[in-house]
């Protein structure tokens, strides 16, 4: 069902999926979808809205739990952990697997206590010196330091649009997460804050497996070295970036890559 | 009667008006080429209203002067040549007459009144009839003028529009002036009293107790400070009724929006809604026949003796219950105005539901749920009827909550309907007090609003 190309030398997979299914309510939103996502690489999603790349990103972490309609069949495996087995804590599965959403959302409090967050509920700092030490690598990681050093009594909130995303993306690092999960997280900046996030994103490959669902195909051709198609529920194929853009196996891939749907 | 008879004369024009005016502009419609300028019925309604507004504003002018003239036309006859001249007397026998008169009264108590009969309602009559002629003549100029503008070209929709525009400002108005004269009547009498009693004296002496029988030329103003109410109403409705409402009603609130599931919640939000539909004085009598006497009990039997049936604590438990819907409806609706991206945006990091309760949802509501507790705060320390029945008479000045206590309310209420005549101190006190609260009540709604306000801007 899922074309995926032979020729992928990953070692060990970070996270993987075995014919997961994601149902809301009586609608299934995601069918039988299998990958192993690497630690190394970062790993693109793609496909048409609605093609449930979005719901299947959300089980990666458990944030489908918030959705009360919302059921998963399947196995889903965090370093060979089945993360839906009973006794998963959520708390810390979400501690490992990170995630920065599609609008940035930074809370109404200011930016050290938002960024501080984390490192806090989680009880990561013994005194205010360590938690100022996660605060400011954190933020000098998410590339927002040299511009928010002087003011990290402001509120979040004040920030520009692509400032309050890289906050957000400083939370998600502070609690020095083994994944990080992006939902679209550029649909809603303009291209020079898009830029800056994607600079982000190869700086911090590699210290994180990073997966990232993203609209613009051209977005997931630079960011990305595994890229997955996403197509009606299904994943329709899934491989090296280069090949996926250059040398699609699957007809719908190749339709959606050259603009003709989507 | 009369006036009902001016004001079906007034429908009645006004709905000839409306359909001549509407036939007429279908005629065009029929004949010419032309396109109208406006649909049928709003010609209509134009010269409706040209009748119907000139004639209310004469019918409001005529039912002001009409009784003056009647009374001068009574007057002038010889039968009311020997009336008495005593002011009172001659009233009451000539409000006799007008009332068998007009036949709101059967027959007359004080045969002096009889002989006036005929005369009243001679006059009556006659001035009915020149009402209704006055009030055809208006009728008719105001359609006429109205009618002959009537023509295809006439854009009577857009002054249609304007007119209704106006009586809808007029609506608007009536209540922003009737405000402005509750605040004016309150101001006057309370310099009246300040006139009287030093303002001083009363915004910060200690002790209360108005005699309403005392001399009125010269009161004593140490028996005027009010001190102790106002004590007594911020302890009751500001203290007492906030330990009980606020962490209550924020929890309930918490409970609705975050862990209840959707159909308990479709049932419980409006159950709680109801508390804040029970009369006050239904909350009155639970407070004085239930709570304060199971208070006195509970305190006998822990060992105080002097405990009082009529306590604080009784007033201000109940008044706490009765505004625990105010503060949760509105936290509710604060924490529910918190976008969804802030929960999931914490849940993401790995907290809990309720680390995400404490510290993203209620920080981020606080501006709101700040807003909906002054509001309680402004209701609760103007609620009158359960401090009247539980909380008692006797100012104090005291933080026993178990003492009886007496509030702002509760004075304004005692004043008023006390035996001092209307200019006395003890009864012009009532507005002052009542002036007082008006201030405060109001400087509580306007920082709330403001507090609400600010809170909803913050997330659009």
């Amino acid at each position: 069902m899922t074309v995926v190309h032979p020729n992928l030398d990953e070692t060990k997979a970070k996270i993987s999926a075995r014919d997961v299914s994601v149902f809301y309510g009586e609608k299934k939103a995601i069918d039988g979808v299998s990958i192993d996502i690497p630690t190394e690489y970062v790993t693109a999603f793609i496909g048409p809205s609605g093609c449930g790349k979005s719901t299947f990103l959300r089980t990666l972490n458990r944030m489908n739990d918030t959705i009360a309609s919302a059921r998963v069949e399947g196995e889903i495996m965090l370093d060979g952990e089945d993360i839906y087995r009973s006794k998963m804590d959520v708390v810390q599965l979400r501690a490992r697997v990170g995630m920065v959403f599609q609008k940035p959302n930074p809370f109404p409090k200011s930016i050290y206590e938002n960024v501080a967050y984390g490192p806090r509920i989680h009880g990561f700092a013994e005194s205010k010196q360590d938690l100022d030490a996660i605060v400011e690598k954190s933020l000098q990681r998410a590339g927002l330091w040299n511009e928010v050093k002087d003011r990290l009594s402001d509120s979040g909130t004040a920030l520009s649009g692509g400032q309050q995303q890289r906050l957000c993306i400083a939370r998600a690092i502070a609690v020095d997460p083994e994944v990080i999960l992006m939902d679209e997280p550029c649909s809603a900046l303009d291209p020079i804050a898009t830029a800056k996030i994607e600079e982000l994103i190869a700086e911090l490959h590699g210290r994180y497996a990073i997966v990232i669902v993203t609209h613009s195909m051209q977005q997931a051709a630079r960011v990305s070295q595994r890229t997955a198609f996403f197509h009606l529920g299904k994943m329709v194929e899934y491989g090296r970036t280069t090949d996926i853009f250059t040398n699609p196996l699957e007809e719908r891939t190749k339709d959606y890559i050259t603009g003709r749907y989507g | 009667m009369s006036m009902a008879v001016l004001l079906l004369l007034a429908i009645g024009l006004g709905l000839a008006g409306w359909l001549a005016a509407r036939a007429r502009a279908w005629s065009f419609r029929r004949s010419g080429t032309e396109r109208l300028a406006a649909l049928p019925s709003y010609h209509g309604w134009y010269v409706a209203l040209w009748i119907v507004v000139p004639v209310l504003i004469f019918i409001m002018i005529w039912s002001a002067i009409e009784p003056g003239l009647v009374l001068q036309s009574v007057l002038a006859n010889p039968a009311a040549a020997n009336l008495p001249a005593f002011d009172f007397q001659r009233n009451a026998l000539l409000a006799e007459a007008r009332n068998v008169a007009t036949g709101a009264a059967a027959a007359v108590y004080n045969p002096a009144a009889q002989p006036l009969i005929e005369p009243f309602r001679n006059a009556l009559a006659e001035y009915l009839w020149i009402g209704a002629i006055g009030t055809l003549l208006i009728g008719f100029a105001g359609g006429t003028w109205a009618f002959l503008k009537v023509k295809p070209d006439f854009a009577a929709r857009t002054k249609v529009e304007r007119i209704v525009m106006a009586m809808l400002l007029l609506a608007s108005l009536v209540a922003i002036l009737t405000t402005l004269g509750i605040v004016a009547s309150l101001v006057f009498e309370t310099v009246r009293f300040f006139g009287m009693v030093s303002p001083i004296d009363f915004l910060f002496g200690l002790h209360w107790g108005p005699d309403p029988m005392a001399n009125a030329a010269n009161p004593d103003p140490t028996r005027y400070g009010a001190l102790p109410l106002f004590w007594g109403t911020i302890f009751i409705g500001a203290i007492i009724a906030m330990i009980v409402a606020i962490p209550l009603g924020l929890m309930s609130a918490i409970y609705l929006t975050q862990y209840a599931h959707p159909t308990w919640r479709k049932w419980l939000k409006p159950l709680l809604e109801i508390l804040a539909g029970v009369p006050t004085v239904v909350y009155g009598y639970f407070a004085a026949l239930t709570v304060a006497p199971w208070i006195r009990d509970v305190a006998q039997a822990v060992g105080i003796t002097n405990a009082s049936s009529e306590s604080a604590l009784a007033a201000g438990l109940v008044m706490g219950v009765m505004i625990i819907p105010f503060v949760s409806s509105m936290a509710d609706d604060s924490i529910a105005a918190v976008p969804q991206a802030m929960r999931d945006g914490s849940l993401a990091m790995g907290a809990t539901k309720s680390e995400t309760i404490r510290k993203v949802l209620v920080p981020a509501a606080l501006p709101g749920i700040v807003g909906g507790v002054m509001l309680a705060i402004s209701r609760a320390i103007g609620e009158t009827m359960i401090v009247v029945m539980a909380a008692g008479a006797t100012a104090n000045l005291t933080v026993n909550p178990l003492e009886t206590m007496t509030t702002v309310t509760y004075q304004i209420v005692a004043m008023l309907t006390g035996e001092g005549s209307f200019d006395h101190p003890a009864t012009l006190s009532a507005f002052a007090l009542g002036f007082v609260l008006f201030l405060v009540t109001l400087a509580l709604n306007i920082i709330a609003l403001r507090v609400v306000k600010r809170f909803r801007e913050a997330y659009e």
